[in-house]
């Protein structure tokens, strides 16, 4: 006698332990098998560009900050060289350095906050996550040191950074640049063979790179996917075309392997620290800007290549203090569009760990 | 480095195909709704341009148009093409380009959500960030707020 089923829908979040923020998918399920997702944005909408429209140039500084809330510095950065295109202000060398310096370093935060929630996904509950968060410290303490914040910064100023780096902060960079590939290997040690890891990534909630591409996902996530694509080389902004670094990219588009590429990019971002490092020129760390800006009218762009991807600002100026519309283009917003596709025809079990593999922050996604 | 292709040559190219519709600016090239999907496709399908990411999709309001912005990129050949399309205000409604890029799905339900622009033939046009059921779209400049008023 057969069994009489029916289709269940299940709501997971949006307030749910693994949806790193407030995020809702309205799931489907056969069994445990997912066969259609809604996922519902919204929950963190603050209206951020409507608030950019309200405020001066510079007091929307911070609250670029407030976007993704993991990588604010570099936050910071698309929205500043949007304004500094439009209104013509040269940035001193030694400032593009520190910009560079410092978000490097948040990139490595950011990620290791990625790697070690996905872990806490999985089931390794809070041993990774825990071992990440060790060196995450360090991170967060040595930009404490320069911008006497731990989460949100607000360090980039138009035409430079806020303040420059104190005398004690080169030589604690230089002891974090000697014992930080040691942990990197260290996790590699613990989490590449790990059986728990690989049973529950390789092979799950695997991307096509033309999906990837025609989908507009950037970042690990395009570069799982084997596409050798990353702003900081196909259109260097700032000095990054000063540094030697590779583009890690994946092979299957996988959950490991978009693991595996944001475990390679935090030894790049080392890299590129060491480089800026021995590179940075003496100087001043920012060229002076009036209080009240009025950047000449017209429209711009400007992008980053962020921890989660492209972060793109789009701003017009009509020549008041106020701008006239900013927009950014949120890589995770966007990456969150291959979900459904990634979801479609997989374990619920499988789906936390596909969402989590996305890495997002939903300041950024909701904005 | 990305290379920009430069409005004015590539205006040139498109003229032959699709007419006066097609107008090169500064930064931009200029097109007109209806000729949108036919030259998104013909920029997508060319196998020399091979723009095969769509970079992004905003709009702006003006007042009395509003003003679409898509960056398109061809990551295999490094390069970049940014289009305008300009629309009315009274009824505003451009093709969608979710059926070519599928990354303009929430791109454009954004758009549609906070500035009110419908994208005729997008799959699933709903609110995404705002709720079902409010009234009026944010991101207009004529906007007001029952609670805050215009907020500044």
């Amino acid at each position: 006698m057969a069994l009489a089923t029916e289709q269940f829908i299940l709501n997971l979040g949006p307030v749910h332990p693994s949806t790193h923020g407030v995020f809702r998918m309205r799931v489907t399920l056969d069994g445990e098998i997912i066969q259609d997702v809604d996922p519902i944005f919204g929950y963190l909408h603050r209206g951020v560009e409507k608030l950019f429209e309200q405020r001066t140039y510079k007091q929307n500084i911070p609250l670029s900050d407030r976007l993704d809330y993991v990588s604010a510095i570099n936050n910071n950065w698309p929205y500043v060289m949007a304004v500094e295109q439009l209104a013509g202000i040269q940035v001193p060398q030694r400032a593009e350095y520190l910009r560079v310096i410092m978000g490097e370093l948040q990139r490595i935060a950011s990620h290791l906050l990625a790697v070690g929630s996905v872990m806490n996904d999985m089931g390794v509950f809070f041993t990774a996550f825990m071992y990440m968060f060790r060196e995450r410290e360090k991170i967060i303490d040595l930009l404490e040191m320069v911008t006497g914040q731990r989460l949100l910064y607000n360090y980039m100023r138009f035409g430079g950074v806020s303040q420059d780096i104190p005398t004690e902060f080169l030589p604690a960079l230089t002891k974090f640049l000697k014992t930080m590939p040691g942990y990197l290997d260290e996790y590699d040690r613990m989490l590449a063979g790990n059986e728990i890891l690989l049973a529950r990534t390789k092979g799950i909630g695997v991307l096509k790179p033309q999906s990837a591409v025609n989908s507009s996902t950037s970042g690990p996530v395009l570069r799982g996917s084997g596409i050798k694509w990353d702003i900081r080389k196909a259109a260097p902004y700032s000095v990054y075309d000063r540094f030697e670094f590779d583009i890690p990219t994946g092979e299957n588009g996988d959950c490991y392997d978009r693991y595996r590429v944001r475990m390679e990019e935090m030894r790049q971002s080392l890299r590129i620290i060491k480089q800026a490092m021995e590179q940075m020129p003496a100087g001043k760390e920012k060229t002076p800007t009036p209080l009240r800006l009025r950047p000449p009218a017209g429209e711009t762009y400007a992008q980053i290549e962020s921890p989660r991807g492209m972060l793109g600002c789009y701003l017009v100026s009509d020549g008041t203090e106020k701008p006239y519309r900013c927009h950014f283009r949120a890589p995770a917003f966007i990456n969150l569009t291959v979900l459904r596709e990634l979801l479609i025809g997989q374990k619920l079990a499988d789906a936390i760990i596909i969402f989590g593999s996305i890495d997002l922050s939903m300041g950024e996604v909701d904005r | 480095m990305t290379t920009t292709l430069n409005s004015s040559d590539m205006a040139a190219r498109l003229k032959a195909q699709f007419g006066s519709g097609v107008t090169p600016t500064a930064d931009y090239l200029e097109v007109t709704p209806a000729l949108l999907p036919g030259v998104a496709e013909y920029l997508k399908n060319t196998p020399e341009l091979d723009f095969d990411f769509l970079d992004m999709v905003t709009a702006a309001d003006y007042g009395d148009r509003f003003e679409l912005i898509y960056r398109l990129l061809s990551l295999k050949n490094n390069l970049l093409v940014s289009l305008k399309v300009r629309c009315d205000r009274s009824r505003p409604s451009v093709p969608s380009l979710a059926g070519l890029w599928y990354g303009a799905t929430n791109q454009e339900r954004e758009i549609y959500d906070l500035l009110g622009i419908e994208f005729s033939g997008h799959p699933d046009l709903r609110r995404i960030v705002l709720w079902e059921g409010y009234q009026g779209h944010p991101l207009r400049k004529d906007f007001k707020d029952k609670v805050y008023g215009a907020g500044d």
